[in-house]
C-alpha cells in the first residue's frame, strides 16, 4: 500500500475499527480447510437475503396494500401486481425474482440446517448459533407468510385466513389475539395494511439483527466441519489452527463458485419456470381474493407444507382442549423444537462420518418422512397414495416419528456406536 | 466489584426507584402503540344488519351474503334434507346444540327459525375457511358412499350437516354459527339483529 493509502488507513483506524473488523472476520479469521459443498449454503443464504431486500425496495415503489376495489372491480393491491408485472420497466423481473427468492431463500436455509444436522454444527460450543439459526428460519416464516397476503389473491386472502386462526385456538386469549393481529373481524384492509409495514420494515430489521448475531457468534467459536472436530485444540506456532485456512481468500473464492452454481439454476426458474409449476406461486393466486369464497383446494407454498402436515395431524381433542388447540401446539412445537437439539443429541462424537447406524437409519428415515410430509401437506386431507393408500395416516404415522425423532434422541444417540473421531481434520 | 467494598445504600435504592419509575413510563408509552392494533371505530361500525330477500330461493337452493364481510348462508332445505338430520343425529358431534353457536331460538333440530330456512355464517369453527356445499347425496357428492348431504371445508376436511353441525372426529370443533337474525315479512330477512331487541 501506498504510504498517501496507508495514511488513509491510519486516519480511518484510529477513528473506527475498519482494519481490525476486517481482519477478524474475513483475512484472519480461520475456517476449517476441510469445507465440502454442504458449506455453500450459509453464504448463499446471505446473497439470497440481500437479493429479497434490494427487489424489495424496487417492488415498493409501485405495490400498493389497499383491499379497496377499484374502478374495474379489482383489489388495488391485487391490481398494483399485476401492474407492476405487465407496465412497470423491468417490473416482471424483479417480481419474478423476489417470488422465486421466497422459495430459494428456503431451499438454501434447509439445506443449511440439514448440514448442521450431518456434521454436528450445533453441539457445544455452537448452542447459540443454532439458536440464533432457528429464530432466523422463525423470522423467515412469518416474513414469507406476511408477504404472501401482499397480492392479495385467493390463496393470499384464505392462507392468512387460516393462520391468523390458528391463534384463536389459544385457549383464554386466542380469539382477541387473533383480532389484534387482524386489525379487524375479518382478514381485511388492515390487516393487508400491517402485514405490508412488518413485511417490508418490522420483520427484516429483526431479521437482520439475528443474521448479524448469527455470524458473530459464528466467528467467536469458528465454524465447525465435515469431521466434527475442534481445529483449534491444535494450533501452530504462529498461533493459528494447523487445519485453519483464511476465509479471505481462500473461502471467498470458493463461495462465488458456489454463487455461480446457484445462479445458473435460480436463473433457469426466474426465466422459465416462475411459478415452480404451483408451487412457488399458487394458481389461485392469479385470482383476486374473495371473502365470500374459498378455494376448492388451499394448501400453503411448499416450505410451509411439512409443518402444515403437522397440524392436520391432530384430529382429537385431549385433556378437554379442540383438536384445532393441538393441531397448533404440534406446528409450533415442530418448528420450537428444533432449537433443543444441542442438547438432545448425546452422542460422543458430532459428524454423520464417525456417527453409528442408529442415526444414519433415524435420519434417513426423518429426511424422507420430512419430505413426505411436506407432499402431503400440498395434497388434500382425502389425498391417498395411488388412490388406494390413505394419505391423512401417514401424515400422522410420519407426525409422530418426526416428535419422537426429536425426543427419544437423547436415548439412541448416546447408545449408538461411534467410531473413534481423529485429532485432525481428514482432509 | 470487591466484596469488602461498600455498597451505598441510598444511592442503590435511588437507582432502583428511577429505574421503575422508567419502566412506568415505557410500558405507558406502549399503550397507544398497542391500542392501534386493535379495530380502528370504522371497522367496529361496519356490522349494520343486512336485509336479504328469500322469495326466489327454490327448495334446495342456496344463496350467499356478505355480513360483517363474512359469507352467510341462506339455505332453503327440502323435505329431504330435512330427513337427513335424523339419519347424523349419531354422528355429529352437538346434536342438540348445546354449545352457544346459535341465538337460543334457533336451538332446535334444524338450528332454524323456520325449519326449511337454514341460515348459517359459511365459515368453518377450525381455521375460517368457506365450506362448499355438497347437497349430493351419496357416491355423486364425492365425499363418501353414504354422504347423506351437507358440507365439506376444503382446507382440512372437517363435515357439517345439512343443519351445520359438526361431524364427530374432525378437526372443527364446533356446528357452524348461526347469526341472530329475523324474519322482518314473510320472504325478508334480517341478518344481524334479533327478534328480541
Amino acid at each position: 500500500m501506498t504510504t498517501k493509502a496507508q495514511a488513509v488507513m491510519d486516519w480511518i483506524d484510529a477513528r473506527f475499527p475498519l482494519t481490525s473488523t476486517y481482519k477478524a472476520h474475513l483475512s484472519e479469521y480461520y475456517a476449517p480447510k476441510n469445507f465440502n459443498f454442504w458449506y455453500f449454503f450459509g453464504s448463499l443464504a446471505l446473497l439470497v437475503l440481500v437479493l429479497q431486500i434490494v427487489t424489495g425496495i424496487f417492488l415498493v415503489m409501485h405495490y400498493k396494500p389497499d383491499a379497496s376495489l377499484n374502478a374495474s372491480g379489482v383489489p388495488v393491491a391485487f391490481a398494483s401486481v399485476e401492474y407492476i408485472m405487465r407496465d412497470v420497466p423491468g417490473g416482471w423481473i424483479i417480481r419474478y425474482l423476489h417470488s422465486t427468492g421466497a422459495s430459494a431463500f428456503f431451499v438454501v436455509v434447509y439445506l443449511h440446517m440439514f448440514r448442521g444436522i450431518l456434521y454436528g454444527s450445533y453441539r457445544k460450543p455452537r448452542e447459540l448459533i443454532w439458536i440464533f439459526g432457528t429464530l432466523i428460519f422463525l423470522a423467515l416464516m412469518a416474513e414469507a407468510f406476511m408477504g404472501y397476503l401482499l397480492p392479495w389473491g385467493q390463496m393470499s386472502f384464505w392462507g392468512a385466513q387460516v393462520i391468523v386462526n390458528l391463534f384463536s385456538a389459544i385457549p383464554v386469549i386466542g380469539p382477541d389475539l387473533s383480532v389484534v393481529i387482524r386489525g379487524d373481524f375479518v382478514v381485511s384492509d388492515a390487516t393487508l395494511n400491517r402485514f405490508f409495514s412488518f413485511h417490508v420494515i418490522a420483520v427484516p430489521l429483526v431479521l437482520i439483527g439475528l443474521v448479524a448475531a448469527h455470524i458473530v457468534a459464528l466467528h467467536e467459536v469458528g465454524s465447525n466441519n465435515p469431521d466434527g472436530v475442534e481445529i483449534k485444540k491444535k494450533k501452530g506456532a504462529d498461533g493459528h489452527p494447523l487445519d485453519g485456512i483464511p476465509f479471505h481468500p481462500y473461502y471467498t473464492v470458493k463461495d462465488i463458485v458456489g454463487v455461480v452454481g446457484f445462479l445458473i439454476v435460480f436463473s433457469f426458474i426466474v426465466f422459465f419456470a416462475p411459478e415452480g409449476g404451483g408451487y412457488f406461486l399458487e394458481y389461485n393466486n392469479f385470482i383476486p381474493a374473495d371473502p365470500l369464497k374459498t378455494p376448492p383446494h388451499i394448501a400453503p407454498v411448499w416450505y410451509f407444507t411439512p409443518f402444515y402436515s403437522l397440524l392436520r395431524a391432530m384430529v382429537w381433542p385431549l385433556f378437554g382442549l379442540d383438536a384445532k388447540f393441538w393441531g397448533v401446539v404440534a406446528m409450533g412445537g415442530g418448528v420450537v423444537i428444533i432449537a433443543f437439539l444441542p442438547w438432545l443429541d448425546r452422542s460422543p462424537a458430532k459428524s454423520i462420518r464417525y456417527r453409528g447406524p442408529i442415526f444414519k437409519t433415524l435420519l434417513t428415515i426423518f429426511i424422507i418422512g420430512f419430505a413426505i410430509l411436506g407432499f402431503l401437506g400440498t395434497k388434500p386431507p382425502s389425498y391417498a397414495f395411488f388412490g388406494v393408500i390413505p394419505g391423512a395416516p401417514v401424515a400422522q404415522l410420519f407426525s409422530l416419528y418426526y416428535f419422537l425423532f426429536f425426543l427419544t434422541m437423547p436415548v439412541w444417540s448416546k447408545i449408538d456406536k461411534c467410531k473413534p473421531v481423529p485429532d485432525r481434520v481428514t482432509g | 466489584m470487591s466484596v469488602d467494598q461498600k455498597m451505598d445504600g441510598s444511592r442503590r435504592q435511588l437507582l432502583l426507584v428511577t429505574s421503575a419509575a422508567g419502566g412506568v413510563a415505557v410500558a405507558a408509552a406502549a399503550v397507544p402503540f398497542v391500542a392501534s392494533l386493535t379495530p380502528s371505530e370504522r371497522a367496529k361500525a361496519a356490522g349494520a344488519p343486512v336485509e336479504v330477500d328469500i322469495s326466489k330461493l327454490a327448495p334446495g337452493q342456496m344463496m350467499t351474503v356478505e355480513w360483517r364481510g363474512k359469507p352467510v348462508w341462506i339455505i332453503n332445505r327440502t323435505k329431504e334434507m330435512l330427513d337427513s338430520l335424523k339419519k347424523t343425529e349419531s354422528e355429529v358431534s352437538d346434536p342438540n346444540s348445546e354449545k352457544p353457536m346459535q341465538p337460543e331460538y334457533a336451538k332446535n333440530e334444524g338450528r332454524s327459525i323456520k325449519p326449511e330456512i337454514l341460515v348459517a355464517v359459511g365459515i368453518c369453527t377450525h381455521l375460517g375457511c368457506s365450506p362448499s356445499d355438497k347437497f349430493k347425496t351419496g357416491a355423486e357428492s364425492g365425499v363418501s358412499n353414504d354422504w347423506p348431504g351437507g358440507f365439506l371445508c376444503p382446507c382440512h376436511g372437517s363435515t357439517f350437516d345439512m343443519a351445520g353441525r359438526v361431524y364427530k372426529n374432525k378437526p372443527a370443533p364446533d356446528n357452524l354459527e348461526i347469526p341472530p337474525h329475523k324474519y322482518v315479512a314473510d320472504t325478508k330477512i334480517l341478518i344481524g339483529e334479533d327478534g328480541k331487541a
